[in-house]
């Protein structure tokens, strides 16, 4: 008669596992915070309605960084807006995501060029996913979504614990871009 | 008594189950409506145990302490509920004034979260949500103390089964125009479209929900979700004539909830002082005139 044994789990191996279990509703269930700064975000009313429907992955827009998941940057980034999008990025509860949407977060895209735009997102919170292109068809946006869904799965989609570990680091280079990143005006008293 | 309670709480579980598994079917058909594929039917159960699995910021003890009130207020109320004839826990305490005020300490405790969390749009939406609450509750009283009068009886299982005595001759035909303010109040109620005005993602952030994030979000949607069984089972039982087995019970409570999503669906979002004025004005009026033709007339179908 065979007979199986069940050797005790260590702590580490039951977390993963509890990990894991949470990984698969938090893929199958993304919520999205857009923040539509560029011409990218035309692109998302086609993956939203009834095109593409993105809501057969479980994916939907939210309203605030709090209930969100996903921090969906589309286009490029002004030294005003980038200091608005780290407050909405603190905001949000982990596990978060970011992706870039259009070649403005990868390189600046046609703005590279100007005193008012940064050329890369990377440096200042870290991106899960980038979708190339100027502007990327709404294929690509799909695409970007799975390959998102993939990273999950395969745990290597950890920028938000990358954000923690190299607090120093992001902030750091926030500085030296804005100046300062908490400012203190009359809106913010 | 514990065994009681220990049923309780499994209808409050059956309830839960079955509200999120019927709104996930809706939100399918919505999306066949709108020529869209749909989310899977069981995207809502994905979607309150992702929120349950991630981390969430509290702000401060009122916050935290308001959504365990809600949930347990909620919770306390949904155990009264008959399901069907003979399936309830507590059969002689399911008193229509019981979920009146029962289900007022859930919601007492989001709004006291809500406006725990300090932010503005929280305490507009959690206004809102009070205003809405005021506006169709008395038109909806109005219509449930004309069947208490016709009746003798305010207990949920006792109207229920009057109505099956009667021949099936549920409220909804015999009370016509009772039956409209009772849908319009159950629209508003569960937050359906054009009285969906304390929720207005686009206006207000979501109103209440705006700085719940992780477990207490997640918490909430349990709430909401045995806060719908509640309403929509009440509205079974008080005008289609309860349910004899439980596969009645839930082809009912499916046709009610999939009609009035289905309405809901075609309408765009009242402003708060529309809703006021339009239940301060319609279903008053009629539920007034539905109360003074059965009462006094005695002109019941």
């Amino acid at each position: 008669m065979k007979s199986t044994k069940f050797s005790e789990l260590s702590q580490e191996q039951v977390d993963r596992k509890w990990w894991e279990i949470g990984d698969f509703f938090r893929r199958n269930s993304l919520w999205m915070l857009m923040y539509c700064t560029g011409c990218c975000a035309i692109e998302l009313p086609p993956a939203m309605t009834s095109a593409y429907d993105m809501e057969r992955l479980g994916m939907g827009p939210m309203a605030t960084p709090r209930q969100a998941d996903i921090l969906l940057v589309s286009g490029y980034l002004s030294l005003k807006t980038l200091r608005r999008l780290i407050y909405t990025y603190e905001q949000m509860s982990e596990p978060k995501y970011v992706v870039g949407l259009g070649s403005c977060t990868i390189n600046g895209g046609i703005y590279h060029d100007s005193h008012a735009v940064i050329n890369q997102l990377d440096q200042y919170v870290p991106v899960d996913v980038y979708v190339a292109g100027c502007m990327p068809n709404t294929e690509a946006v799909m695409n970007g979504f799975v390959d998102l869904m993939d990273a999950i799965k395969h745990k290597t989609a950890n920028g938000w614990k990358k954000y923690r570990d190299n607090y120093d680091w992001y902030r750091q280079n926030q500085i030296a871009s804005l100046g300062e990143v908490e400012v203190h005006d009359e809106f913010h008293e | 008594m514990m065994l009681s309670m220990l049923y309780g709480v499994g209808i409050a579980f059956f309830g839960f189950v079955l509200h999120t598994s019927v709104a996930g079917i809706n939100r399918k058909i919505s999306g066949r409506l709108q020529k869209r594929y749909g989310p899977k039917w069981y995207q809502e159960f994905l979607d309150i145990f992702k929120l349950l699995s991630k981390r969430a910021t509290s702000h401060g003890w009122i916050f935290d302490f308001g959504v365990i009130m809600a949930l347990g207020g909620i919770i306390a109320t949904a155990m009264f509920i008959p399901v069907t004839n003979n399936f309830l826990a507590f059969p002689d305490f399911d008193n229509f004034f019981i979920f009146a005020y029962l289900i007022a300490v859930g919601m007492l405790g989001m709004a006291m979260s809500a406006s725990g969390s300090g932010n503005p749009l929280a305490s507009i939406g959690v206004m809102r949500a009070l205003t809405t609450m005021l506006a169709y509750d008395i038109p909806y009283m109005v219509v449930i103390v004309t069947i208490i009068k016709l009746t003798g009886t305010s207990s949920i299982s006792g109207l229920a089964l009057y109505q099956q005595a009667a021949g099936n001759n549920w409220f909804i035909v015999a009370l016509p125009l009772g039956a409209i303010v009772a849908v319009l109040a159950l629209m508003a109620g569960l937050g359906k479209k054009p009285f969906e005005t304390y929720i207005a993602p686009a206006e207000i952030a979501s109103g209440p929900l705006v700085e719940y994030g992780g477990k207490q979000l997640g918490m909430l949607f349990i709430m909401m979700e045995i806060t719908h069984f509640i309403e929509v089972s009440l509205f079974v039982n008080l005008f289609l004539g309860g349910a004899e087995n439980i596969f009645i019970f839930l082809v009912k409570y499916f046709a009610v909830y999939t009609a009035l999503s289905l309405i809901s669906n075609v309408y765009a979002r009242f402003k708060i002082d529309q809703v006021v004025l339009f239940f301060y004005k319609w279903p008053l009026l009629i539920a007034i005139v539905q109360g003074f033709i059965a009462i006094y007339l005695g002109w019941v179908i």
